[in-house]
């Protein structure tokens, strides 16, 4: 290395050596840089040439080289992402050979396809029935114990693989309420919507008393029930409840009598596949509002 | 008074005093430190061979925990997030204990600095002990200073490079095993002890043993001193911390000077002779390659040696000890100021001096007062109290933790029947490792039912939850009040959790939201 201590052309004023360069009287001190900076520097030209021969680095035309390690980032998310499906898939296929009794019934199936459920849920659910599973107008709150279709584990399971009114699926769930502006009158569809309001709130007394009570015999309890319980087989909403999916206060009702707008639900199976729609099923489940 | 002169003038240069000091781009200058014998010489082998024993042999003790814990006595259980320590169990959020001792050490230091000036440089820093070690190995292999010295300037031949070899490969040795012994601390050691020999233990292990390897041969082989001038903070750290009651090796000029190569002769002639007689015996042994004549300076460690090589020295003249001894700047400033007549003269080593050729009874030395001062005082307090108070939270801390998480999307949940439902997910920790068994009750909240997901209700309204030695226990718990019973306003009740086997019991204060409170 220099030694500027032993050079000739040294500057007076600083005591340095200089590197014989001169400008105008103006002359470059010669300040070496330290040996083990200099010698980590090189050290790190040596290591970026190395590692542009075992690693992608140089830029072609349309690609780059590929690094004789055949590296790549990619295929790291790959191999990580196939060893996570790896470790799942003992849970995997117990909970393909399981049905929804026995996956509930096993603590740590249940926990594993809650928690996977809950992941699902959130991709592919909260679209339409929100994070907390809450709903809104329109929309199932899947937390309560009120059901359109059922809320065993079984028959959450076949309303998520089927899906509701769902095209695309011969087996879905289908009905459909008449519009009944059609078939009484409007002081009728008046007096029914009365009736109807009022069931939650007691329906024993009103029931014989009440002007609608006549017509909720003849054209609705075929559905819902005598008392407006209504009936899961066809997804005819309990009317005498205190929750209510579309329709809250006597306009509401009477609206949705005269013309009634029915829900959409796709069909998950297909999409999802067995697994996860068992997942999501037992997630649903675990809200607290199932049977 | 100096008939014995066989005292051998080493050829030494102290290659890091400030005379000597380089350009910082030219290459190291060698230090070849000749061996010390004394007493301080006696300590440091005794603090090597605890430090070196405590570093290699604590991860083998073994600790019967039960069958549900490690056996390991001491273990940083990095995959499961626990720390044991003999009959200490650490989880993560007890973490402060361990910033505690941190604080402990860090105010230990302080105090250790102010009394007894740079001794973690000197005896306790791995550095200090490794380099040790490493310079045993080098003057086992190729003898101490002289036949260092000529052979490193020898060409290469077949004897330097078979002791070359041997050197650095002993080192290596020590150093993997340096590195290896790291890793029992995170692991079951005998069985990572044969994963390791068969190739089975994890990737990490395997670097950390590469990469401490590689740190300790070049820091402890090859870099040696330079890690404790160029890299370490310490000494400017602790330079900071040094005041003039603290101990430090020191030179005492003011009974050496002015050092003569020919005492006899120069006393015969009259001349005034101080007691150093500039054998280099001081700088030969010096590890760091500095001259401590030239006074207190950065780069000593204060590991002592050289009031070994100079002890033997004075001895060796009929001297008394202590040429170059610890001593406080207080001390120092005295006794200087008695040699130098209050500072108007030059240094007269007859001054501190009897008629006889005693050291004067004026002369100041290490005192036990120079220990106690407010500063030491107040660093002793501090340290204590934090002691003891870690000492308390250890003794009174609590093994079982519950944590409630109430539902907050939704808040609460309408039932069909107008009832209303709050959602928690209530957490258990059982810190002991032992299986327990909780009993779970709600307190406070009328009319309400309770149900907790996979569990059973007893008849009295409990729960009985099974919780696993040294686990958390996640459970769902619903609970329900009928419409009527919820005043429209958040309710706070409390969940009860009880040790069915031990005396603990926790307390959970929780709201329960109703449509009405939460507007």
């Amino acid at each position: 290395m220099h030694d500027p201590h032993k050079d000739s052309h040294l500057d007076e004023l600083s005591g340095v050596s200089t590197t014989g360069h001169e400008w105008d009287g103006i002359k470059e001190l010669n300040n070496p840089l330290p040996r083990w900076w200099v010698l980590t520097f090189y050290a790190c030209i040596v290591w970026a040439l190395g590692y542009t021969v075992f690693y992608p680095a140089w830029p072609l035309l349309t690609s780059a080289t590929t690094g004789v390690l055949g590296y790549s980032s990619r295929a790291d998310v790959r191999s990580e992402l196939a060893v996570a499906e790896a470790g799942r898939s003992g849970y995997v296929a117990a909970i393909k050979a399981a049905d929804m009794q026995q996956i509930l019934a096993d603590e740590t199936l249940r926990t594993v396809a809650t928690a996977a459920g809950n992941a699902a849920f959130k991709v592919n659910c909260i679209q339409c029935h929100g994070s907390g599973a809450q709903g809104s107008k329109g929309f199932p709150n899947l937390n309560d114990d009120d059901w359109l279709w059922g809320g065993t584990p079984q028959q959450i399971l076949t309303t998520i693989t089927h899906g509701v009114r769902a095209p695309e699926d011969a087996d879905t769930h289908v009905s459909e309420m008449p519009a009944f502006a059609d078939i009484l009158k409007s002081e009728q569809i008046a007096s029914v919507a009365t009736f109807v309001a009022d069931l939650p709130k007691g329906a024993n007394s009103t029931e014989t008393a009440a002007p609608g009570a006549e017509i909720f015999a003849q054209n609705c309890a075929s559905c819902h029930g005598e008392r407006g319980e209504g009936n899961q087989e066809m997804g005819a909403p309990n009317l005498a409840d205190t929750l209510s999916l579309l329709a809250d206060g006597e306009e509401a009702i009477a609206a949705q009598i005269r013309a009634p707008k029915h829900g959409v639900m796709p069909a998950w199976g297909g999409r999802l596949g067995d697994v996860t729609v068992k997942e999501l099923a037992a997630y649903v489940y675990s809200l607290g509002g199932g049977k | 008074m100096l008939e014995k002169m066989d005292i051998e003038r080493l050829d030494a240069e102290a290659v890091n005093s400030q005379k000597q000091r380089q350009v910082l781009y030219a290459p190291r200058k060698k230090i070849f430190p000749k061996r010390a014998s004394g007493g301080f010489r006696q300590f440091k082998w005794l603090v090597m061979a605890i430090t070196l024993g405590i570093y290699y042999l604590v991860p083998w003790l073994r600790w019967d925990r039960g069958g549900y814990a490690p056996d390991q006595a001491v273990l940083i259980d990095i995959a499961n997030r626990r720390f044991y320590f003999f009959f200490i169990e650490i989880w993560p959020q007890e973490f402060f204990y361990v910033a505690g001792l941190l604080v402990m050490a860090g105010l230990g230091l302080f105090l250790l600095t102010s009394t007894v000036g740079r001794a973690w440089c000197g005896y306790t820093c791995p550095q200090t002990v490794w380099v040790d070690l490493f310079l045993v190995v080098e003057r086992a292999i190729e003898g101490d200073r002289n036949a260092r010295i000529k052979l490193d300037k020898e060409p290469y031949s077949l004897r330097k490079l078979t002791l070359r070899t041997a050197k650095h490969g002993v080192w290596l040795l020590i150093a993997v095993a340096t590195g290896g012994a790291w890793i029992f601390y995170f692991a079951d050691a005998p069985t990572l002890l044969k994963d390791v020999f068969t190739g089975q233990a994890a990737f990490v292990a395997y670097c950390t043993i590469a990469v401490l390897t590689a740190t300790t041969y070049v820091f402890g082989g090859l870099m040696r001193e330079q890690v404790c001038t160029y890299m370490c903070p310490w000494p400017r750290i602790q330079a900071a911390m040094l005041d003039e009651a603290s101990l430090t090796v020191t030179y005492n000029d003011w009974r050496g000077e002015p050092r003569s190569r020919h005492a006899k002769k120069s006393a015969a002639q009259g001349a005034v002779v101080g007691d150093c007689v500039d054998c280099n015996a001081c700088v030969a042994a010096c590890p760091m390659g500095i001259d401590i004549r030239d006074g207190q300076q950065l780069e000593c460690i204060t590991c002592a040696l050289c009031i070994d090589a100079c002890d033997g020295v004075m001895d060796k003249l009929g001297r008394e000890r202590g040429l170059i001894s610890y001593t406080t700047l207080n001390d120092y400033n005295a006794n200087m100021a008695l040699a130098t007549a209050g500072g108007t003269q030059p240094i007269d080593p007859t001054r501190v001096r009897t008629a006889d050729g005693k050291l004067a009874t004026a002369l100041q030395h290490i005192s036990l007062a120079s220990f106690l001062r407010p500063r030491t005082l107040l660093y002793a307090a501090f340290w204590s109290l934090i002691g003891v108070g870690l000492v308390y939270g250890l003794v009174t801390r609590e093994r079982l933790d519950v944590n409630v998480l109430h539902d907050r999307n939704p808040q609460f949940i309408m039932l069909s029947d107008g009832s209303v439902r709050n959602g928690y997910t209530l957490k258990i920790l059982n810190m002991i490792a032992k299986p327990r068994v909780m009993a779970v009750r709600i307190e406070s909240l009328p009319q309400s039912s309770i149900t907790i997901a996979g569990v059973e209700a007893q008849s009295d309204g409990a729960f009985l939850v099974p919780v696993e030695p040294d686990r958390l226990r996640s459970l769902k718990v619903f609970i329900t009040q009928p419409r009527h019973a919820s005043a429209d306003q958040v309710q706070t009740f409390r969940f009860i959790i009880e040790d069915t086997q031990g005396p603990e019991t926790k307390t959970y204060t929780a709201t329960f939201q109703t449509p009405g409170s939460s507007k």
